[in-house]
């Protein structure tokens, strides 16, 4: 641009169309927070693909018991990188793709606080996944568990160079979140357009400004373990070494005091989906939008006091572990709270039955039955009868898959046509979404009942003769395939769409946060000009003068 | 191998005094955790029934309601009171399943190894591995132990599972209620053969246990049959005794390995992969990776003779 006019660019409707995006080099050097989000999500789903074949490589060996489709030694290598790679290069990239790319057209500003500190996030994340896959190569890959446990994880147990790998990248992909954290954070405190307090930011923003507390203060304490064990592993400390003082136990301290939170850091965002989605296609107002904005409060400090739930089992004696049990009951609480506000919301309104709408309520089913086989780990007892059994493995896939997969994938659909310009196909999509409803309860549900009968985690194979075991397992690998089969499905929409999608348009869905009063796809710097915010919805207020924070009703 | 005298395996299987409680806590957050799933989904397909956009809507915008105070306060109370029952339940429940060790000795310690358990009795004088006894009706104290990585105990109808953690004894209660061979399996990923590190435990009548621990006690006779003559020999002279132990023979006394002094006791070889018999020691001992790829014991190099006379010895010690 030679300067002069700030008006150079020509109206385009497209993303391939738009003048600044042209060429590769456009790409790789931009600090355009629009570009770094589109990078993030294309990353994370590019990694999907690898994290659900390994899925689906797992559930292959574990069709049949005592069968033998991998050796134990790559299934543990497998199950360790599918965990691995669906937290730390799918999840956070995916929800970092989010926020940096929708916070600052939420909020009505030109880009992140940091431009440069976004690209940089974003590189060390990219740099850091393939470090970690490039270990395959270099003689073997970590196979410790996403967990990694000491003593297992020492040089002692396993002394291929997988688990350096795996601390050293995480490592660094770990700096990449806290750097994009700390730029969320600063991004929604200063930079919001005049008149939205922070009580008129969309719940969304208001859920990634929570997210952002989150990683800056649970990330440390995964990046300090992982300095230990790296040191251990390398220049032969004994942080967590008990044969000589050191504490196995501070590891699981160290990794659960980050992981813990990282399961709210992983939600949040898909809960902001979906407070987004849910109200736009029932026509009406979040319900009871400031108690949602403050339960979203309750649960970024709680989530930091509930860590010791992954260590019920690990006899810790009363006190600490009913202190934690208290704790982790009371998380149910506000989460709760936005379940029955997301039914309040559509209670009244006037449906659309959108691909994104049909995702946030299937969301909602899943989200829910994964909160509350929650509750069965929080309550102690009930912990000890089913921790490390394939019941944790159903529960935390409620979450991330059927809560977080599904409420991003609502995204998706719904901001699909800001991004590109282009609406995604509702046939495919349909198509896509009933699939991932059957794939997903079909290869999940049933892992609930294999806990029950006694069938722990993480196993390369199991004993003939366990009842229900084989075929239970039989049953979830064949959906597992329907699972896959349905997220190509996505993948292809998504590709399909952007050639042969509709022209979208500003606001197609009559949507009434401040990105939809941008281009679709936005200009550079997103907005002509930004409209005094005075309510929770400015472009109802543009489109009736008043009204957007609804009606009272006591 | 498919233990097919084995109990029915699952949760609700109650087998301890412990599991009883554990059970009642289950059935009742489970009915609940149930009664608010269907809650969830009936509003939810009440809301689909209820509120889709008419066909012939006129585009107007329904009532934008912000909020209700009242319902919010339902909303919040209700699930508060629930999870305060829980809390208590939960207390409750743990101080009786649990109830502080003190200083008390345990009567069975266990220790996980990569991939096997070591069982000791410390106050009857007995160790064993893979395969234990519980005598029925007693409230017996197990304490926990790693020689290596973290392991988790876990026999099913027991219910509660406990991990064993280097440098971190931990302890756990139970009280078998029920005869009969219950099942289970390490529960805490420990590496490569994590999955087949299986737990037999045999719940038998007071006097069963006492006969148990009797021939337990035993140092088993010295082979006079020739082969087994021969066997005892190559197992000395041969690798096997720098890791395992057997009572009565002074050459066998490592500690690595399973303590096999009663090897032919036991239902099962490698942790309950293989049934116990001559046929299935030899081939585990030509090459144990076949049968449990990663397990430490390395393959011996023996001749089918070698093996034959060795399994024959093995086999010999009741």
């Amino acid at each position: 641009m030679t300067g002069g006019t700030i008006h150079t660019h020509k109206p385009v409707n497209w993303l391939a169309e738009v003048p600044e995006y042209q060429g590769i080099l456009s790409w790789l050097t931009s600090i355009d927070h629009k570009q770094l989000g589109i990078l993030y999500i294309l990353s994370a789903f590019g990694f999907l693909v690898v994290g659900a074949l390994m899925g689906l490589t797992i559930r292959l060996q574990l069709m049949f018991p005592m069968s033998h489709v991998v050796s134990q030694e790559v299934y543990n290598q497998i199950f360790t990188m599918h965990g691995t790679t669906m937290v730390f290069f799918v999840g956070m990239p995916l929800l970092f793709g989010f926020a940096v790319y929708l916070t600052p057209l939420m909020i009505g500003a030109r880009d992140m606080a940091f431009p440069r500190l976004n690209s940089f996030g974003y590189w060390v994340y990219l740099f850091g996944a393939i470090m970690l896959f490039f270990s395959f190569l270099s003689g073997g890959a970590p196979a410790a568990g996403w967990f990694a446990y000491p003593p297992l994880s020492e040089k002692g147990y396993l002394f291929n160079n997988g688990q350096n790998y795996w601390a050293l990248s995480l490592f660094v992909t770990g700096i990449g979140s806290v750097a994009t954290g700390v730029n969320l954070i600063v991004t929604i405190l200063t930079m919001r357009a005049p008149g939205m307090t922070l009580k008129r930011v969309p719940l969304f923003v208001w859920m990634i400004l929570m997210d952002g507390f989150l990683v800056v203060f649970s990330l440390p304490a995964l990046n300090a373990a992982l300095v230990m064990i790296l040191f251990d592993r390398t220049l032969n400390t004994k942080f967590f070494d008990a044969t000589v003082g050191g504490s196995p136990l501070l590891w699981q301290h160290f990794f659960w005091f980050f992981g813990h939170p990282e399961v709210y850091i992983l939600i949040l965002p898909g809960w902001g989906a979906i407070s987004e989605v849910i109200p736009v296609f029932s026509r009406k107002l979040l319900f009871g939008a400031g108690v949602m904005a403050a339960s979203t409060v309750a649960i970024t400090f709680l989530s930091f006091g509930v860590w010791v739930h992954h260590m019920f089992a690990a006899g810790l004696g009363f006190a600490p572990l009913y202190i934690f049990a208290v704790t982790s009951l009371l998380i149910a609480v506000p989460t709760g709270i936005k379940v029955w506000s997301w039914l309040a919301t559509m209670w009244g309104g006037k449906l659309r039955f959108t691909v994104a709408m049909l995702h946030a309520m299937a969301f909602l089913i899943q989200f829910t039955i994964g909160g509350l086989s929650g509750v069965a780990f929080a309550v102690i007892p009930l912990d000890w009868q089913l921790t490390d059994s394939y019941f944790v493995v159903a529960h935390f896939h409620y979450v991330l898959v059927g809560g977080m997969l599904f409420s991003l994938i609502s995204g998706v659909y719904y901001w699909y046509p800001k991004v590109t310009g282009r609406m995604m196909s509702e046939t495919l999509g349909k198509w896509q979404f009933w699939l991932m409803v059957f794939g997903f309860n079909g290869t999940f549900f049933v892992m609930h009942i294999l806990g029950v009968l006694g069938m722990p985690r993480r196993v390369w194979t199991y004993p003939l003769g366990m009842p229900g075991w084989a075929e239970l397992n039989f049953f979830s690998s064949c959906w597992s395939f329907v699972l896959v089969a349905s997220m190509l499905l996505f993948l292809y929409n998504l590709v399909w769409s952007f050639y042969h999608g509709k022209i979208a348009g500003p606001n197609p869905w009559n949507a009434w946060t401040l990105e939809w009063l941008a281009d679709s796809p936005p200009i550079g710097e997103n907005f002509e000009r930004v409209p005094v915010v005075r309510s929770r919805r400015p472009l109802w207020d543009l489109q009736f003068g008043s009204g957007g924070d609804g009606e009272h009703h006591a | 191998m498919d233990i097919k005298n084995a109990d029915f395996t699952s949760i609700f299987n109650v087998a301890s005094l412990q599991n009883r409680h554990l059970v009642d806590l289950h059935w009742f957050t489970l009915a609940i955790c149930v009664l608010i799933a269907f809650v969830v989904t009936g509003l939810l397909i009440a809301v689909i029934a209820k509120f889709r956009t008419p066909e012939n809507d006129d585009g107007s915008e329904p009532r934008q309601v912000q909020g209700n105070i009242r319902l919010e306060i339902i909303w919040t109370a209700i699930p508060l009171l629930i999870v305060t029952v829980l809390g208590v339940l939960t207390a409750i429940v743990m101080l009786v399943v649990n109830p502080p060790v003190g200083n008390k000795q345990p009567d069975v310690v266990v220790i996980g190894h990569q991939w096997w358990w070591e069982y000791r009795y410390p106050k009857l004088g007995v160790t064993t591995a893979n395969e234990f006894y519980l005598p029925v009706g007693k409230n017996t104290l197990f304490e926990f132990r790693s020689a290596d990585v973290v392991h988790s105990f876990w026999v099913i109808a027991f219910g509660q599972k406990m991990d064993a953690i280097p440098g971190h004894p931990t302890n756990m209660w139970v009280h078998p209620i029920k005869t009969g061979k219950f099942l289970g399996t390490c529960s805490e990923y420990c590496g490569a053969q994590h999955g087949l590190m299986r737990i037999i435990a045999n719940v038998v009548p007071q006097e069963e246990f006492d006969t148990w621990i009797e021939k337990q006690r035993a140092v088993p006779e010295q082979p006079t049959d020739p082969a087994a003559v021969r066997g005892k020999e190559l197992f000395n002279s041969a690798t096997c005794v720098e890791c395992h132990r057997v009572a009565g023979n002074e050459d066998a006394q490592a500690l690595i390995g399973p303590d096999l002094t009663h090897i032919a006791q036991r239902e099962t070889l490698g942790t309950g992969v293989l049934a116990n018999n001559t046929e299935n020691l030899k081939k585990w001992m030509q090459n144990p990776q076949t049968f449990k790829p990663g397990v430490n014991m390395p393959k011996m190099r023996l001749t089918d003779e070698e093996a034959q006379d060795i399994a024959v010895y093995l086999e010999s010690l009741k």
